[in-house]
């Protein structure tokens, strides 16, 4: 079942709708597994159909793995600050899972939910890493996963390392622990506090829809038990009584399948949504990890061009030989310092462009899910008492018999 | 044999929806229940208690302090959310109103309580003719202390029952009356029962279980003795012979002492057959069986002799050495007693899936509250927190997807409640299989009786032949000879009888068995047919119900369906 999750931005073109104007529509599928033993993986296909002219044409396939997709968020997160970069899923630490058909599926419709939002995304779809991404060869794409740049030396399964150190140094800073370089801003300030919260809470709710998923399969199980035992049973029995046994257990038997298709439904239909909340609710706390950084920086810059200007003034009066180098040092400086302010400043609004997006986003994935999710246990529901009902009249005829 | 009263629908009160979702208790004391087996304990007292209408729903006695007479607190846990008062509050209808159920099924629901009764067993309810009835009531435990001093130390006290009947049969000679009894009496009446009633299925009694005095007065323990006597008694007065019988009949009505003969303990009757046993081999007292206690088997009895020679024979039996002289029907009753052990067994398994199945279902319940719960407090969290109205939307959805997860987990738990009842009729089919084995074994010891005697007998009788035999031979020796051969004469005539008393008792052993037998499958057809419609019509009504909820969010949530295709 495809995702039914698309990023639905402002601005954006339907993905999927090569009737208006311009369109980018990413398909992540057809997972396959390569290599042997340890250095096994998994590659994916995408498949781009395009028809903005930076691409190189109308429809691109090319293989990618995990690890690219690591890459092209890397990229994304280094070169837009500011904006929330979609969640990837989790680099899969149990080694028994890593290759069962749920995980893989799992993972792959992850992985193609994170490809379109990305590229229905009025600003990062314009990125040219993601060109790069839908496009190169795999032997350029090797290449260039391997020469991690910036922040991203670490080999990616570090990066959640980078997250929680990025983590700990916000709430370290929010809860005043190092020196109070922090934007005194009251709704930032909420809003930081609501986005923990909302992780906790968050989390909470989604360990509660995994142990759900598990109860169906453990209810279908044990229908099954049940229903052969019922069986055997009636086998024992024999005559009227028997009859009615057997086919209570054949029912049973029936409803252990029900029960398990339902587990699956509620594992990609609801569970896999709320990890996703998680996910991008930790991402929004990276970039509010990039917007102190800024704002750290600026404040920095700002006080060392100050100190440059007051030492050139001084430097000025005394009628220095050094003024000229003093001069040229505050002007670069100036520079670096007003660069910073702008791109603080963007940051800002980008992220308040953002959270309106976020919130809207996810109130539609959430009501999304909820209906899925009580579509689902209304069909179990109503396949369970149908299945039940079907039943009266046969025991009836025994009881009279 | 459907019970008339409203058995066990108390269980929904625990459950009685609230609508303050805040005061959801998740943690409901019977949740915590390690076993199941304590729950489904729970569950069943829950349902001979309150099922009488002489059921005083508590015990108070505020003014004193004695624990045994005030209320129990586990008692407390089971009726918490409901008030003692009326037996008959509202349950909440599995069917919902008339105007939920298709019409077709209607007619079906006949049986319209019926998914909400615990199963009435027939064999511990009265299922005889319906005019006539045995109600028994047990109640108001009292300490009391010991007249005599006793021996055993730390003993001098024990707990008394206060045993009402109401019964319309004539034979009482009365309406409703009420005995105190103590657990020893109990012992004794199932005692005297099983001697008399060799080869019927009889309900078996609650345990003795040998606990220091100080636990035999907790209350807890007073008052699960107080359910189960309760429960052993009605399920003697609904046995069709034993409720006849002069045992029960003494045992409900005489006042003070019961005057039925105490039950002596193994070691004091082997040590009287130990006294008698020299006598017996000198010829001193009778070596034959004595007529009344071949009616019984040498096992209890105090004839070490008995016990041997009969112990001697089975041998011969089991060795193929002699050849059984009653073998008859035995095959066929081989074959039933096959049957008995192959039907034990698959109880079993059914029983073991059971209650696996009751767990898997409670854990739905449970854990679907716990999502509802995380999801009432995101409902909150976001509406304190919203700065965007697309959070207001989105609290909303949640507060309506929490409901409805709240809603549904509570009705699964009240389905799990009743299928735990349902259910526990194979548990009650399994405990009577042991009572089937004992039936089983009264004939096979009667059994042995017979064939001891008769092979007894025939040596007897080879001996006086053998003895006429020699009697020319030897000259003078000829009086003492023949008085030997009026001894034997005299010993196989009474072994003759005493054989002939015991072929009648085997003979109406075997018959017992059998009309018990028949009885048993009969009901027992009746009983699990019973909890299978009581089972399945329980699970189609709450099923309903659930998916009425989740219908309801489907629809408040449609406007998000048109996203998907």
């Amino acid at each position: 079942m495809i995702a039914t999750q698309r990023s639905v931005s402002g601005s954006s073109q339907s993905p999927r709708s090569p009737s208006s104007q311009t369109y980018l529509s990413v398909s992540v599928t057809d997972p396959v597994k390569l290599g042997n033993g340890v250095q096994a993986y998994i590659s994916y296909r995408v498949i781009t159909k395009t028809n903005l002219p930076e691409y190189q044409g109308p429809e691109k396939i090319v293989i990618r793995r995990y690890s690219d997709f690591v890459w092209l968020r890397d990229r994304l997160f280094e070169k837009y600050k500011g904006i929330f970069i979609p969640p990837l899923p989790e680099k899969s630490a149990v080694e028994k899972f890593r290759f069962s058909a749920e995980f893989i599926e799992m993972r792959r419709q992850a992985l193609d939910i994170f490809v379109n939002r990305i590229a229905s995304h009025h600003e990062l779809q314009q990125s040219e890493d993601l060109r790069t991404f839908l496009q190169a060869d795999e032997e350029t794409m090797e290449r260039l996963r391997s020469q991690e740049t910036g922040i991203f030396k670490k080999k990616p399964t570090d990066f959640m390392q980078i997250f929680k150190d990025v983590q700990s140094k916000v709430s370290d800073v929010v809860l005043g622990k190092e020196k109070p370089v922090e934007e005194s801003n009251p709704e930032y300030e909420k809003l930081k506090h609501y986005i923990f919260e909302l992780e906790n809470h968050l989390a909470e709710a989604q360990k509660h829809a995994y142990r759900l998923v598990k109860r169906h399969r453990e209810l279908g199980q044990s229908l099954s038990d049940f229903g052969k035992a019922v069986k055997l049973l009636g086998a024992c029995e024999g005559n009227s009584l028997g009859k009615a046994f057997s086919e209570l257990g054949t029912k049973s038997e029936t409803l252990s399948v029900k029960l398990q298709k339902e587990a699956h439904q509620l594992l990609m239909n609801f569970e896999e949504p709320l990890k996703d909340y998680v996910r991008a609710v930790q991402s929004i706390k990276a970039t509010i990890a990039e917007r102190a950084n800024a704002f750290r920086r600026q404040c920095e810059l700002a006080e060392t061009t100050k100190l440059k200007e007051i030492n050139l003034n001084k430097l000025t009066l005394m009628r220095s030989d050094k003024v000229g180098e003093a001069e040229i040092e505050y002007q670069e400086l100036k520079v670096e310092s007003e660069e910073a302010t702008r791109m603080f400043e963007i940051i800002v609004r980008l992220m308040n462009e953002e959270i309106v997006r976020f919130q809207e986003q996810k109130t539609l994935d959430m009501g999304i899910a909820f209906h899925e999710f009580a579509k689902g246990q209304a069909r179990l529901a109503n396949g369970i008492a149908n299945a039940w009902r079907s039943l009266i009249p046969k025991l009836e005829v025994c009881s009279s018999s | 044999m459907m019970g008339s009263e409203n058995e066990g629908f108390e269980e929904a009160h625990l459950y009685a929806s609230k609508e303050e979702m805040e005061n959801l208790v998740l943690d409901n004391p019977l949740n915590d229940s390690n076993s199941y087996s304590n729950y489904r304990s729970a569950m069943s007292s829950a349902i001979s208690d309150t099922s009488h209408p002489l059921a005083p729903s508590i015990l108070v006695t505020p003014a004193d302090s004695d624990p045994i007479l005030s209320p129990p607190p586990y008692r407390d846990h089971l009726y918490r959310n409901s008030p003692t008062e009326s037996s008959y509050i509202e349950p909440p209808p599995f069917g919902g109103n008339v105007s939920d159920v298709n019409g077709v099924e209607n007619h079906s629901l006949n049986l319209d309580n019926f998914g909400r009764f615990s199963r009435s067993a027939s064999w511990s309810t009265s299922s005889s003719s319906d005019s006539e009835y045995v109600k028994i009531t047990v109640s108001n435990p009292q300490k009391e202390q010991e007249a005599s001093n006793s021996i055993v130390p730390g003993g001098g006290t024990y707990v008394t029952y206060l045993i009402t009947t109401r019964t319309n049969v004539p034979e009482f000679g009365g309406v409703e009356f009420s005995v105190r009894r103590r657990f020893r009496d109990v012992v004794t009446l199932s005692d005297r029962l099983a001697e008399s009633y060799r080869g019927l299925f009889i309900p078996p009694r609650p345990d003795k279980s040998v606990v220091e005095s100080q636990v035999m007065h907790k209350q807890e323990f007073v008052e699960l003795r107080r359910v189960a006597l309760e429960k052993y008694l009605r399920r003697l007065a609904a046995h069709p012979v034993i409720k006849r019988s002069d045992e029960l009949k003494v045992f409900l009505q005489v006042q003070g002492k019961l005057p039925l003969a105490a039950t002596t303990d193994v070691a004091s009757r082997m040590l009287d057959g130990a006294v008698k046993l020299p006598k017996q081999l000198l010829g001193d007292s009778s070596v034959v069986v004595a007529p009344h206690e071949v009616v019984q088997p040498a096992k209890g009895g105090r004839d070490l002799l008995r016990l041997f020679k009969e112990l001697k024979q089975s041998v011969a039996n089991d060795w193929g050495g002699s050849r059984p002289l009653v073998v008859e029907e035995d095959k066929e009753f081989l074959e039933k007693k096959e049957k008995i052990n192959d039907l034990e067994q698959q109880l079993s398994n059914v029983s073991k899936q059971a209650e696996s199945l009751v767990k898997a279902q409670q854990d739905m319940g449970d854990t679907m509250g716990e999502l509802g719960l995380a999801f009432i407090k995101l409902t909150k969290f976001e509406n304190e927190e919203a700065t965007f109205n697309s959070q207001r939307a989105r609290a909303h959805d949640m507060k309506g997807f929490a409901t409805a997860a709240v809603k549904a987990s509570r009705f699964y738990r009240e389905l799990n409640a009743q299928t735990v009842e349902h259910l526990d009729t194979i548990h009650e089919y399994l405990g009577l299989m042991l009572v089937v084995h004992s039936a089983f074994s009264d004939r096979t010891s009667a059994l042995l009786t017979v064939q001891t005697l008769l092979s007894e007998l025939s040596s007897l009788e080879s001996r006086a032949e053998k003895l006429e035999a020699t009697s020319s031979k030897v000259f003078g020796a000829g009086k003492s000879r023949n008085r030997k051969i009026e001894d034997l004469k005299e010993t196989i005539r009474a072994t003759e009888d005493a054989k002939n008393i015991a072929i009648r008792e085997y003979q109406r052993i075997k018959e017992n068995n059998r009309s018990e037998l028949e009885r048993l499958d009969k009901e027992r057809e009746a009983d699990l047919l019973n909890m299978l419609k009581g089972f399945v019509h329980n699970q189609v009504g709450y099923m309903e119900k659930i998916a009425n909820v989740w219908t309801k969010v489907v629809e408040e949530t449609s406007c998000y369906a048109k996203e998907n295709s």
